[in-house]
């Protein structure tokens, strides 16, 4: 879907940080549960693990959700967001009892009666064999549709409309446009596409390449 | 999400511990396991390993030739595996072509190798502009590279991730795998860095 999350050439970030050798992994005790807790209410809000359930979950964050406590912030919000989706908590909650901690007396809302998904992932992990050939070949001409999709996708938008080779065929994986919704594994070939800089951003960009993987529903052919 | 009524955002630490006294109190999770996956990415899986990947390859042509053909497999030789790690793809970076790695739609990142990522890759701006502007992005991190130099960008954007091997700098042939090892950063194995010689 078209939100926050999907950054790449997005303006008015400003400068980048430099990189610090010694950074701990956790910079504040809080993150270390908040990344615990956010895998943890991710399997129990799916009934299992759906890691794309829970990327979806991060890009339907609002941008001071998503933004304004960090990545671990926006780890422990799509936590909640989908805890409150599948009805193990009431929306609310989490700042009720954050409230209650602190001292306050406020009504905690009742526990929903749960409505998690019916999920049953066929194996473990993203990667999926199948039967059917690609549709395309390494060193073929392709585009990436220029569609903007409502639910979940992996097709970032900058490189939408854009053309670029097949570079190499990964191992074909679940497609995160309808297992994120838990409407099915529906696994596809996955490409590595190598687009050049001046198809993305103009005559004048830098010159470089880049890939992005692409799920073989997000590419149409350009003959 | 992080607001109430009042419209008052409560801070994160405290709505961490609420939201864990509630599944907790619930027994909807184990106080253990999850205590388990802290320590795991905490502890346990970091650069080091990745570092261990890249000296071997410094070292041992034929290990070397084996992470290029199929990085999965190589890195699983050294024991290291997991989520985010089903498919992993490792690039060399030579004195003409230079591969640098982003997630631009979360922060992706290969995990059994290189453990949580730093907190410049989750940054808004790196992840951005370095699709957009990659050698003025690099340059702002402290490596300038020759204009001669090709550079590919890798977005991480289905479950396939990326390693870097770096290339082993010069000065170091007297070395042991050992004492290589500790040379090879985290920023390296991303592409944001040059590993220097001791």
């Amino acid at each position: 879907m078209d939100g926050i999350a999907d950054m790449g050439g997005t303006p008015g970030w400003g400068p980048v940080h430099s990189p610090r050798r010694d950074e701990p992994v956790f910079a504040e005790p809080w993150q270390r549960r908040a990344f615990a807790l956010a895998i943890l209410s991710s399997r129990v809000a799916s009934g299992g693990i759906n890691v794309d359930a829970f990327r979806h979950a991060l890009e339907r964050l609002d941008r001071v959700a998503y933004l304004d406590d960090g990545y671990y912030g926006r780890w422990l919000n799509a936590g909640e967001l989908m805890l409150t989706d599948s009805a193990i908590l009431a929306p609310g909650a989490i700042d009720a009892r954050a409230r209650n901690l602190r001292g306050e007396h406020v009504e905690e809302p009742p526990i929903p009666a749960p409505a998690v998904p019916d999920y049953a992932p066929t194996a473990v992990g993203s990667l999926r064999s199948m039967d059917t050939a690609p549709a395309f070949a390494v060193g073929e001409c392709v585009r990436a549709r220029d569609v903007s999709v409502p639910g979940h996708t992996r097709l970032p938008r900058y490189v939408r409309g854009h053309t670029g080779v097949v570079q190499d065929i990964r191992p074909a994986s679940v497609l995160p446009d309808t297992n994120a919704h838990f409407l099915g594994e529906n696994p596809q070939h996955v490409y590595s596409v190598r687009f050049d800089s001046r198809e993305l951003w103009g005559a004048d960009a830098d010159p470089f390449a880049l890939t992005v993987e692409m799920y073989e529903s997000y590419l149409e052919t350009t003959s | 999400m992080t607001t109430t009524g009042s419209g008052e955002r409560l801070p994160p630490a405290l709505r961490t511990e609420a939201l864990e006294q509630l599944l907790t109190e619930r027994g909807l999770i184990d106080p253990k396991v999850m205590n388990g996956i802290i320590t795991e990415y905490e502890t346990n899986v970091g650069p080091l390993n990745g570092a261990k990947v890249v000296a071997k390859a410094w070292t041992d042509p034929e290990y070397r030739r084996r992470l290029l053909q199929d990085g999965t497999a190589a890195i699983k030789e050294l024991g290291f595996s997991g989520p985010q790690g089903e498919h992993i793809v490792v690039v060399e970076n030579t004195p003409t072509t230079h591969h640098v790695v982003v997630c631009t739609l979360c922060s992706c990142y290969p995990w059994p190798v290189l453990g949580l990522p730093p907190s410049w890759y989750k940054d808004p701006a790196y992840r951005a502009r370095v699709v957009k502007e990659p050698r003025t992005v690099l340059s702002e991190m402290g490596l300038d590279l020759d204009d001669d130099v090709q550079i590919t960008v890798h977005d991480s954007t289905s479950e396939v991730r990326w390693l870097v091997l770096p290339e082993r700098p010069a000065g170091t042939e007297h070395l042991t795998e050992e004492e290589l090892v500790s040379l090879v950063t985290r920023d390296a194995m991303v592409g944001v860095a040059k590993v220097a010689a001791p």
